[in-house]
């Protein structure tokens, strides 16, 4: 392929483009920031205060991957992160999908539902310091707070989207209305269930961190604030790329996952 | 396989439709769907009601299978009275109503494992009306992976599978093409004639009603009402060829006179 034709291929709208040409583009975006990264920190353009140098980076990891700091801070986000998914997911997907299902369940929970939504969860965070103080419990009730009224409303939508004749087949071939819920729309959804679940799995990230910035005694945001106070950038630095991989991790996770468990809707 | 053909299906059921009322909305507003249809459907016959789009014949089958609620008149099943959708009446849907997240065996067997059947017994019938179909060689792929036609195909065999008593058909081969659509009625009527299962098929397709049906009631739209009652006495078994012949085209003149001065009417 002359140079030519490849310029015209990646430039048609829409077009599918090479596997090789598509992987060199996605590796390309990243030597780009990392050698910006490099050329503003070894040319002295930004002070060391404000941008570390890549290596400096690489030695603080290093160091307190050594002396165990970084495991026990890293294992106090990804267990508060985990608490407050599971707890959250349990409800709301049999709740979602019970409020999908049937309308009574949802004019019971929508006004209520579509309320505490529109809420910013930051602005909760003070009401739960005052209620329950500043421990893990703390930092769980944010996440659920985060997450679960968006995954009930999600859930929801998807359950309300189940074809009506899917469900009338299987009426007449012998499902019980009251077995509607968990025999037919759960299996029916599951796929997007899935997908629903990945994405407030990222969310539960970012409300984790707010959580961290603003009360706690371990975490990644919490060794990033201290990390601030002290001006130790190059701390910040790597809290934020072991977010950032922590959870591109799960996401990957929550894509095998679908595979496996709903191989027809690959 | 040949002990599962039953010729003369006993566990067929007669079909019995009095004064059948159905209106939608309340006041002003309401729709008379359905206006008084009284009609008799015999143990082991084919019946096909004809009629022009709107005109209520699908609310009537949705009416037989208890999945729509009825505004007046009587509805009876072998007797007894429909009250709410069940497994006696097995359904063929216009739209694809495959279960996406079982394979085309599984959904086969879906009936008959709510039934409580025992495995082996399963495993039978499956690969029975797998064979009947045609597509014993996909009963391990799942829905997504097969055309329109197979999807109908299986829909055939699921309903056959759970041993109805009466077969109710809402225009199942409305979607396809129409080489696939004559091939689908070629299989339909192979498969009837070996099971002689009470049918009740919808279409407004007129070649289609004729040729399938033992009598053809021809519904009129807005309230639907039955216009006539046609006997169709062609031999069985037919082919497509009978569709040239004399008695066919006259038949398939007659019910097109009927439709004609239906819409004269508006």
């Amino acid at each position: 392929m002359s140079e030519q034709s490849l310029f015209k291929t990646v430039t048609i709208p829409f077009k599918p483009i090479p596997r090789s040409v598509a992987l060199s583009a996605s590796v390309l975006i990243w030597v780009i920031v990392i050698a910006g990264w490099f050329a503003l920190a070894y040319s002295g353009t930004v002070k060391d205060m404000f941008l570390p140098k890549p290596e400096a980076v690489v030695t603080t990891t290093i160091k307190m991957m050594a002396d165990g700091t970084l495991w026990e801070h890293m294992l106090a986000s990804v267990q508060v992160v985990l608490i407050g998914f599971i707890v959250s997911s349990v409800v709301a997907v049999p709740l979602g999908l019970m409020m999908g299902t049937y309308r009574i369940v949802q004019a019971f929970f929508d006004p209520l539902v579509n309320f505490i939504r529109y809420l910013p969860v930051t602005s909760f965070v003070p009401l739960f310091i005052l209620w329950i103080g500043i421990g893990i419990e703390q930092r769980i009730a944010v996440i659920i707070f985060g997450i679960f009224f968006q995954q009930l409303v999600m859930i929801a939508d998807n359950a309300r989207s189940v074809p009506r004749d899917l469900v009338n087949a299987a009426y007449t071939l012998g499902t019980r209305r009251v077995d509607t819920v968990f025999h037919i729309v759960l299996p029916a959804t599951l796929p997007n269930v899935l997908d629903v679940l990945r994405v407030t799995m990222g969310w539960a990230w970012t409300y984790l961190v707010v959580a961290e910035l603003v009360a706690a005694r371990s975490g990644l945001g919490y060794i990033s604030l201290k990390a601030m106070r002290g001006f130790q950038v190059d701390v910040i630095f790597m809290a934020i790329a072991l977010i950032g991989i922590l959870g591109l991790a799960t996401d990957q996770m929550f894509r095998i996952v679908r595979r496996v468990v709903a191989p027809w809707a690959v | 396989m040949t002990a599962l053909k039953l010729p003369n299906d006993p566990s067929s059921s007669d079909i019995d439709i009095k004064d059948v009322v159905l209106r939608y909305g309340k006041g002003e507003n309401a729709v008379l769907a359905l206006n008084g249809i009284s009609f008799h459907v015999e143990r082991n016959e084919f019946c096909v009601i004809v009629g022009p789009s709107g005109c209520g014949k699908s609310s009537l089958l949705y009416l037989i299978a208890g999945l729509e609620d009825r505004t007046d008149g009587s509805i009876s099943v072998g007797g007894q009275v429909v009250t709410e959708p069940g497994p006696d009446r097995g359904m063929v849907f216009q739209g694809y109503t495959l279960f996406p997240w079982l394979t085309v065996a599984q959904n086969v067997e879906y009936g008959p494992k709510r039934k409580g059947y025992a495995p082996a017994a399963r495993k039978d019938t499956v690969e029975h009306y797998l064979a009947e179909v045609g597509l014993s060689k996909f009963a391990n792929h799942y829905p997504s992976q097969l055309s329109g036609g197979m999807k109908q195909r299986v829909a055939i065999a699921r309903a056959l599978a759970n041993d109805p008593e009466v077969l109710l058909m809402d225009e199942p081969f409305g979607a396809l093409d129409s080489q696939t659509r004559h091939s689908m009625q070629k299989l339909l009527l192979r498969v009837w004639e070996n099971t002689k299962k009470t049918v009740l098929f919808v279409t407004h397709d007129i070649d289609e009603a004729i040729l399938l049906a033992d009598r053809v009631v021809v519904m009129s739209g807005r309230p639907g009402q039955i216009k006539k009652e046609i006997r169709v006495d062609i031999p069985r078994p037919r082919t497509m060829d009978i569709m040239m012949e004399p008695d066919f085209i006259a038949m398939k003149r007659d019910i097109l006179e009927l439709l004609k001065n239906d819409d004269d009417d508006h």
